[in-house]
């Protein structure tokens, strides 16, 4: 039994079932970080006092993070493009850097967080340092997430390529809308964390 | 078996590409602007709305061309529509609540 | 991978009957993605749930209506730890009143509602052969299960489940023990279960109506889940993420919730402090208001169909109760801080939310009087399904005006958190969702099964549980007067205020325990007309959506023609027509 809508349109919504998902999908993702960041404003504005975000976090090093992240998101979106183009080789390629330069971001993160603990700042001391670890933690858990799915459309799901192209690309261009979002958040939290 | 679209749109995905190549360069110009802007350590409420701002300048980008928001359907930007305003009520109305003493010193 | 499908393409006329390929047992019945399968196990496992939480009410009802006497028998079950002497611990009875309300909202009543109803009879309703995302439905039914077994876990570690409360307010659940983790890793579970149910509902009812059903064509049914769909969609993840910080408060020692300079028995708490309380009500609250309309929804969705089919006549008002459906559910999402007049908030901000409150009121209203009114001039039949829908009507109207006072900010005063509060809600959701639920399962499980259950004792399940859920709960409309507040594990036996009403608690808990032997005719009915029910045509009730142009119970791919969408959804006794029905699916 095939579910009608899955790889072609739906003529009058112009939709797909996979793009309504996905969107549907990130709506409930931008409530989520939405409330951590509304937390962040309540807690923030109900304290006595609050460290500029440069005095405590490496912004040098959350720059260069940034710098990767976008990155990515061009890769990703190149992958997408390289599979219109019917260039399977350079997906492969667009595809492998997006996975790599996530993997960087978890790198340079993992140093990040061992520096703090080791200067005994935990997410325990303060509530500045609470509301950055659980944001940027909660961004590193969907940073994974986003990497174990290309990781899976870069190898096993690709086979898709050979029997559905049209499926195939489709669900690439869903995975790349989840990693732009992630790209997104990272943004927002970049300067409410580290400038401000 | 549909149609492949590749060829027909071959033309088009240049066009995009090369406007995914722009995007990348202002947000990487964007994003050293609001490094450099957090250097000069303006008052908290300038700084809150310029490094919003220029945030707010890239996440469009973001969203209008790699997410491709620009030319999405109607139903798309209805449920992001609904989600935007859910989103501010969130983000404002709890501390608007509790900003305690504000609408008693502001009577 | 080659199967011989069923191509449901647009525009074919003709599905062949689809004969996947031998799935094993474990594919077929319990990890299957059909739709069908997946409501039924929502349905089971939320109705196992409904008693389960049912069960603990009853335990607290002995020790609300004879405080600390021991309970015959049963008491020696639970131990010395929780009741020493078969007489009940303050700890205990705190553990049985959050786990109640937690189980009944998040494992039995939406697990039902939206899991069961709505996954069996949505994609029936719109002539869809599936859900759009099978697969993704079935992984939604695993994560409600194991957010039920952490949830049922919880009882087993030390220290005992939840007990502060199903709204686990801080800074009590902070400080709370283990089962409290637990209750927050179930909550982690049963939200992404919802979360992904509801792009899948979104989805398949957008993207997978059938030709000729427009948005207006839907029965009330299907208007009802969508919107349900949105509420759940976009107030949980608020929830999730108070969640993760409240985890992280517990466990990772941050202060999130913990204000600075918090005494815990005696002795300053060592924590960073700077935390605030109200940041988790508000967190909470901005899910828990949406969610209540959550558990209506779907009730209201249920008693439209079944009032429409049982009084031949089309619904009064439909388009006005569509658009209320919507602004309601829309309203849903600004009215939250009414659970929180009390907390120190603004004159200002006050009035915006008790605003907000009573516009809110409007649509219920509508919808309310729109039902009430459908019954006027029509042939009534008075079957169990109608029985339980009509009874609805009066019991959520009082649901529904209990809670005006309760809206406004001023005659919250005394009223908040008293059991005034606890007679509102229930009267919404017991006999209100709840008898609506009652109903939903008289009415299709014809369709699930090809058998009627029995209106005898159909019969007897109603009028018991109908006299006695108003035996429950009236009294403690006078007893939250009275002033006796909420979760007392005593019931207010040591206030010289409430001596007057303290006789009250010992009724309602004789209501409770007579409504528990009532469902027993429902129990043994509900299985024993899988065998012996009386065998039904596809369409028994003579209705006109398009889940009973199916097979009854529906194969694989659901119909054995693609279904079409030819008029509105409730044309009965349309005049000039040879039957007192004409069905949305027939040509």
């Amino acid at each position: 039994m095939e579910i009608p809508y899955t790889v072609e349109v739906r003529p009058d919504t112009g939709l797909t079932n996979g793009k309504i998902g996905i969107w549907l999908f990130l709506a409930s993702e931008v409530m989520l970080f939405g409330a951590l960041f509304a937390s962040y404003i309540l807690i923030r504005t109900g304290a006595p006092d609050w460290p500029r975000g440069d005095t405590i976090l490496n912004v040098p090093l959350a720059t260069f993070n940034t710098i990767v992240l976008i990155t990515s998101s061009v890769t990703m979106v190149m992958a997408w493009a390289s599979l219109m183009r019917n260039r399977f080789g350079t997906y492969r390629l667009y595809m492998g850097a997006t996975i790599l330069l996530g993997g960087v971001f978890l790198v340079v993160k993992y140093f990040e967080y061992s520096h703090k603990f080791e200067l005994g700042l935990f997410p325990s001391t303060n509530n500045f340092l609470a509301i950055y670890f659980t944001l940027t933690g909660l961004h590193m858990l969907h940073v994974i997430g986003g990497m174990a799915v290309n990781a899976y459309f870069w190898g096993p799901g690709a086979k898709l390529w050979k029997t559905n192209p049209e499926w195939f690309r489709n669900r690439v261009e869903h995975s790349g809308l989840f990693w732009h979002f992630v790209d997104l958040v990272w943004i927002f939290l970049f300067p409410t964390l580290y400038l401000l | 078996m549909q149609a492949t679209t590749t060829t027909d749109h071959a033309a088009d995905i240049d066009r995009h590409v090369r406007i995914y190549i722009s995007v990348f360069v202002t947000l990487m110009v964007l994003t050293i602007v609001t490094v450099a802007i957090s250097r000069l350590h303006l008052p908290v409420p300038i700084a809150v709305s310029v490094a919003l701002l220029v945030a707010t300048v890239k996440g469009s980008l973001v969203a209008c061309y790699f997410m491709h928001l620009i030319s999405e359907k109607k139903l798309i930007y209805a449920v992001l529509g609904l989600t935007a305003a859910f989103f501010v009520v969130l983000l404002f109305l709890p501390v608007l609540t509790h900003a305690t003493g504000f609408w008693i010193h502001h009577q | 991978m080659s199967e011989p499908t069923a191509v449901a393409t647009p525009g074919a006329h003709v599905v062949h009957a689809a004969h996947h390929e031998e799935l094993g047992f474990w594919r077929h019945y319990v990890f299957s993605t059909d739709h069908k399968v997946i409501g039924i196990q929502y349905g089971i496992t939320g109705l196992l749930f409904l008693f389960f939480g049912f069960s603990l009410m009853m335990l607290m009802r002995w020790q609300l209506a004879y405080p600390g006497a021991p309970l015959p028998l049963i008491g020696a079950l639970f131990g010395e730890s929780r009741m020493p002497g078969g007489s009940m611990l303050p700890e205990f009875y705190n553990e049985l009143g959050a786990m109640h309300g937690t189980i009944m909202v998040f494992l039995g009543v939406v697990p039902l509602a939206v899991g069961g109803f709505g996954n069996f009879v949505v994609p029936l309703q719109i002539g869809a052969p599936d859900m759009a995302f099978p697969k993704l439905n079935m992984l939604s039914y695993w994560s409600f299960f194991l957010g039920g077994v952490t949830m049922l876990f919880s009882f087993f570690v030390p220290g005992g489940a939840a007990q502060s409360g199903w709204t686990s307010y801080a800074p009590l659940s902070v400080i709370a023990g283990t089962g409290q983790t637990f209750w927050l890793i179930g909550m982690i579970f049963l939200i992404t279960s919802s979360l992904l149910g509801a792009v899948n509902f979104i989805a398949t009812i957008i993207q997978l109506r059938a030709k000729g059903l427009t948005f207006m064509r839907f029965p009330f049914f299907v208007w009802a889940q969508f919107v349900t769909a949105f509420l759940l969609l976009l107030a949980f993840p608020p929830l999730e993420a108070a969640g993760i910080m409240q985890l992280m408060d517990r466990v990772a020692g941050t202060s999130f919730f913990l204000p600075t300079g918090l005494v815990v028995s005696g002795q300053v708490l060592q924590h960073a402090g700077g935390g605030n309380p109200l940041l988790w009500q508000h967190l909470f609250w901005f899910l828990a208001h949406p969610e209540v309309y959550v558990l209506i929804l779907p009730a209201m969705g249920i008693v439209a169909e079944i009032i429409a089919n049982n009084t031949r006549k089309p619904l009064w008002g439909y388009r006005s109760m569509v658009y209320s459906l919507v602004f309601l559910g829309f309203m849903s999402f600004i009215v939250w801080a009414h659970h929180m007049f009390m907390t120190g908030m603004g004159t200002a901000m006050a009035a915006f939310f008790q605003t907000t409150t009573m516009i809110i009121s409007i649509p219920s209203v509508v919808i309310l009087t729109a039902l009430v009114i459908s019954l006027w001039g029509g042939s009534i039949r008075f079957n169990t399904p109608m029985l339980f829908a009509t009874a609805f009507l009066p019991m959520f109207g009082i649901g529904g005006l209990t809670g005006l006072p309760l809206g406004l900010n001023v005659s919250d005063i005394p009223l908040h958190d008293t059991y005034y509060v606890i007679a509102h809600f229930h009267y919404v959701v017991a006999p209100g969702t709840i008898f609506a639920l009652f109903a939903g399962i008289y009415y299709w499980y014809p369709k699930a099964t090809g058998r009627k259950m029995s209106e005898t004792l159909g019969m007897i399940h109603f009028i018991g549980s109908f006299v006695c859920m108003n035996v429950v709960f009236m009294p403690m409309f006078i007893v939250g007067m009275h002033g006796v507040s909420r979760r007392l594990f005593d019931g207010g036996q040591g206030y010289q205020f409430a001596q007057p009403v303290l006789h009250l608690n010992a009724v309602s808990s004789w209501g409770a325990w007579i409504m528990a032997l009532f469902q027993i005719p429902f129990i043994f009915n509900f299985f024993w007309s899988m065998f012996k029910g009386e065998k039904t045509s596809d369409n028994p009730w003579e209705a006109t959506t398009i889940e009973w142009s199916a097979p009854s119970p529906p194969p694989h791919g659901n119909f054995v023609h693609t279904p079409q969408a030819y008029r509105g959804p409730y044309e009965y006794s349309v005049p000039g027509a040879a039957k007192d029905f004409s069905p949305q699916f027939e040509a």
